[in-house]
């Protein structure tokens, strides 16, 4: 019927269907019709099957209590009597982006040497990095975590009898405990020394950075800045009289309390994800170095550089490039795959609050929403991030 | 004539090239000894393997013990392979009835031997085996595996092991293909509601982890559907799970339709091709050609992520092992269970990426970089 009424304003030679605009208007109107039908359709149904079932839709839920504890709360105290659903949102929130953040650093940490040690002269070293790539890439994840936290932790030994590594660390089924910081009254001047020390640094960076286009002399920057960033707040620790405080764990007759601990639920979720993931990254940092034509370090040892500045200045530069982008479906896949932690009874929000706080409330759409708006967030925000450094570091591009 | 003895009338013969040169010596010396660093690395790596392999071997093999019917009949300390003996029918079908598993196997059969010549280059009668496996196959294997016209219905519940792993992986590529392809065509469709559209359904569903989208096909996919409608666990997973894979499938196929010249598009146009017609006959056949290693890529990657049903309590391979090393009978047997398990995923995975990156440098004409 509105098909009828366009034809009229058209050439009459072109018939309707052979106007290639025309007809891809026809087209959207109906993918239009069919998706809000469709929409509709499931709207429809979910309000129906909510009825029936006697679901109570929104978000109310957040407010009522929650009434479990979630094991994992290094950031806000969690009182299993006082907490609400929402308290159990942010404690998952927060502890899935731990676990995303500390993977990511210590996967690319271990990838980058083993895709680094990939491309050795030596043949054993070289060998023993592809065996890790290729054994670690092609097992499912979700079995390299059962793995770690069933057949590895799970037989360290019992409570009672835990492995002490000189009598600050303990070692046991519940978990690696170790002295907590506790800052005392002056720890400011440690903080400002930090400040101060890094201030310093970037300033010096940009110093040396002119003083060598200038004169063509370097500065060693690293070291300088390493130096600053231990002495400085040393001295600003015996001013104040050490002013950090070490809380040790104390045995008592249920275990070990207190000091700081890392769960094996924990342990193992981060060994399994930054290991699985360092498989991945080790080979996209291989193919970095690898897309790096040779031409550019015969060039650089003709000019008589060294190669591990060669490596460092001329190589790495370039190959970060080629890099970064797969880098960050990486990163993106990482943060998704921390989700795994659901298996092994972690504390991130798929666990406590797409597990146990859907079984409590049983909302289970505002539940699930929530929980893929969260990732589609983080999602996006990393992606973000990563197309912002790929851009600056393009434009070194000629 | 003056006496020309001390002149030589033939060629000394070659020495042999000095022994630091060749031989298994120098061989070491270049690629194990060539500076202290790399000699240190060779130690280090050395010692690293003398800790590992043979504590590994030794549990593996020669300690282990391969018959017996409880764990308490493994006694020489190493690995109790007994355990996957006895329980090995279970871990490949499940709970599939004993006489029926013939249906399995055919189905197995049919599989693979209709998608292993699609993958060989240049194999005969390509296009009879991908109309075969995309259109024929999909009813004779529901009918197979299933049941009807004839054959006894066996019911989902009953499926598991390494056969519910397949048909989760292989069903949900089938269907995601053409999904896939659809949705990357109405990515790069001029028409922006359709492109908006398809944008936002590919973002979506790579955006989120698997498992919340299995939790939504277990706990929200039946609110949405008329009240009343039932159905299936495994089907739910299927739809779910195909959806999932057409996203990523949908970008896979994006980066070949980005790879063809404009060229071959304006080529057909003035041809007098409509648009399917151009798709059909010149775009996607030199599309799909080249991202078969991706989707191979991708193919691996879901065979991978198939483990998550645990999570909704579907018993596929690595569920139905777990759920045996907790038996009384093998208390004990987890890591057997865990490294039977990781084998065989590593012997599936690893040839077809061995395939995939074969079949990337041969399709890698050089011309780029």
């Amino acid at each position: 019927m509105a098909a009828s009424s366009e034809t009229q304003g058209s050439t009459p030679r072109v018939s309707l269907w052979n106007d290639p605009q025309k007809r891809s208007l026809i087209y959207q109107a109906i993918v239009v019709v069919m998706i809000v039908g469709f929409f509709g359709f499931v709207i429809n149904n979910t309000a129906d099957n909510l009825e029936k079932r006697g679901i109570a839709s929104g978000f109310g839920f957040l407010y009522s209590p929650a009434g479990f504890d979630v094991g994992m709360s290094p950031f806000l105290t969690y009182e299993p009597s006082k907490a609400t659903h929402g308290t159990v949102l942010i404690v998952g929130v927060l502890n899935t982006l731990l676990v995303a953040i500390t993977g990511i650093v210590i996967a690319t940490i271990i990838g980058f040497i083993v895709g680094v040690l990939r491309l050795s002269p030596n043949w054993l070293v070289s060998r023993m990095a592809y065996c890790y790539v290729e054994t670690l890439r092609n097992i499912p994840l979700l079995l390299q975590l059962l793995f770690w936290y069933f057949a590895v932790l799970g037989t360290l030994p019992s409570k009672r009898d835990s492995i002490s590594m000189f009598d600050t660390f303990f070692l046991n089924i519940e978990g690696l405990f170790g002295p907590l910081p506790v800052p005392q009254d002056g720890f400011w001047m440690i903080l400002l020394a930090i400040a101060i020390a890094i201030t310093a640094i970037v300033m010096i960076k940009k110093w040396a950075q002119k003083r060598q286009d200038e004169t063509g002399q370097p500065f060693p920057v690293f070291l300088v800045s390493v130096g600053l960033l231990i002495v400085l707040p040393l001295i600003a620790a015996v001013i104040a009289g050490f002013p950090l405080e070490f809380e040790h764990p104390q045995k008592n007759r249920f275990g070990l309390r207190g000091g700081m601990i890392i769960l094996p639920e924990f342990a193992a979720l981060i060994l399994g994800l930054s290991l699985y993931t360092a498989s991945f990254i080790a080979e996209i940092v291989r193919s970095g170095i690898q897309a790096i034509s040779h031409g550019q370090t015969e060039a650089a040892y003709a000019l008589g550089v060294r190669p591990t500045v060669t490596m460092r200045l001329v190589v790495i530069p370039q190959a970060l490039r080629v890099i970064v982008p797969p880098l960050t479906s990486q990163y993106l896949n990482l943060t998704k795959n921390s989700s795994l932690a659901v298996a092994i009874g972690g504390a991130e929000i798929v666990a406590i609050f797409a597990g146990t706080s859907l079984n409590q409330a049983g909302q289970a759409i505002e539940i699930i929403a929530i929980t893929m708006g969260f990732y589609l967030t983080v999602s996006l925000l990393i992606s973000m991030f990563m197309n912002w450094y790929n851009r600056r570091i393009a434009l070194v591009e000629r | 004539m003056a006496d020309l003895s001390y002149v030589r009338t033939e060629s000394h013969p070659d020495m042999p090239p000095p022994s630091s040169e060749v031989g298994i010596l120098a061989w070491l010396r270049q690629n194990l000894f060539s500076g202290w660093l790399n000699s240190l690395l060779t130690l280090a790596a050395i010692y690293l393997l003398y800790k590992i392999l043979p504590p590994f071997f030794g549990w593996a093999f020669w300690n282990a013990d391969w018959n017996g019917t409880t764990y308490k009949d493994c006694t020489s300390g190493g690995a109790c392979w007994a355990m996957i003996r006895v329980r090995f029918d279970q871990f490949m079908y499940g709970f599939y009835p004993e006489a029926e598993r013939w249906r399995v196997n055919l189905w197995v059969v049919l599989l693979f031997g209709s998608a292993i010549p699609l993958l060989i280059e240049n194999s005969p009668g390509k296009k009879y085996f991908a109309i075969f496996l995309f259109i024929l196959f999909p009813p004779i294997a529901y009918l197979l595996l299933y049941g009807g016209m004839g054959l006894r219905v066996v019911d989902t519940a009953q499926w598991g092991g390494l056969f519910l792993t397949l048909v989760l992986a292989t069903v949900s590529i089938v269907v995601s293909l053409p999904l896939g392809i659809v949705f990357a065509l109405g990515r790069r469709s001029n028409m922006p509601i359709v492109r908006m559209i398809c944008i936002a359904f590919i973002e979506l569903w790579r955006g989120v982890p698997l498992i919340t989208v299995l939790f939504m096909g277990s706990v929200m996919l039946p609110l949405f559907l008329p009240p009343g409608t039932n159905f299936d666990k495994i089907l739910r997973t299927l739809i779910v799970m195909s959806f999932f894979s057409a996203a990523y499938m949908a970008e896979v196929v994006r980066g070949g339709l980005q790879a063809i010249p404009k060229g071959q598009f304006e080529a057909a146009q003035a041809m007098g091709l409509s648009y399917w017609k151009m798709m059909a006959l010149i775009i996607l056949p030199q599309a799909l050609k080249i991202v078969i290693p991706g989707i191979v890529n991708t193919f691996i990657g879901l065979f991978k992520d198939t483990t998550l049903v645990l999570v909704i309590g579907l018993f596929d391979f690595l569920t139905i092992v777990q759920a045996a090393t907790t038996h009384k009978n093998w208390l004990g047997t987890s890591t057997e269970g865990y490294v039977f398990v990781a084998a065989v995923f590593w012997v599936f995975c690893f040839s077809m990426s061995r395939y995939s990156i074969t079949l990337e440098r041969r399709l890698d004409t050089g011309h780029r970089n």
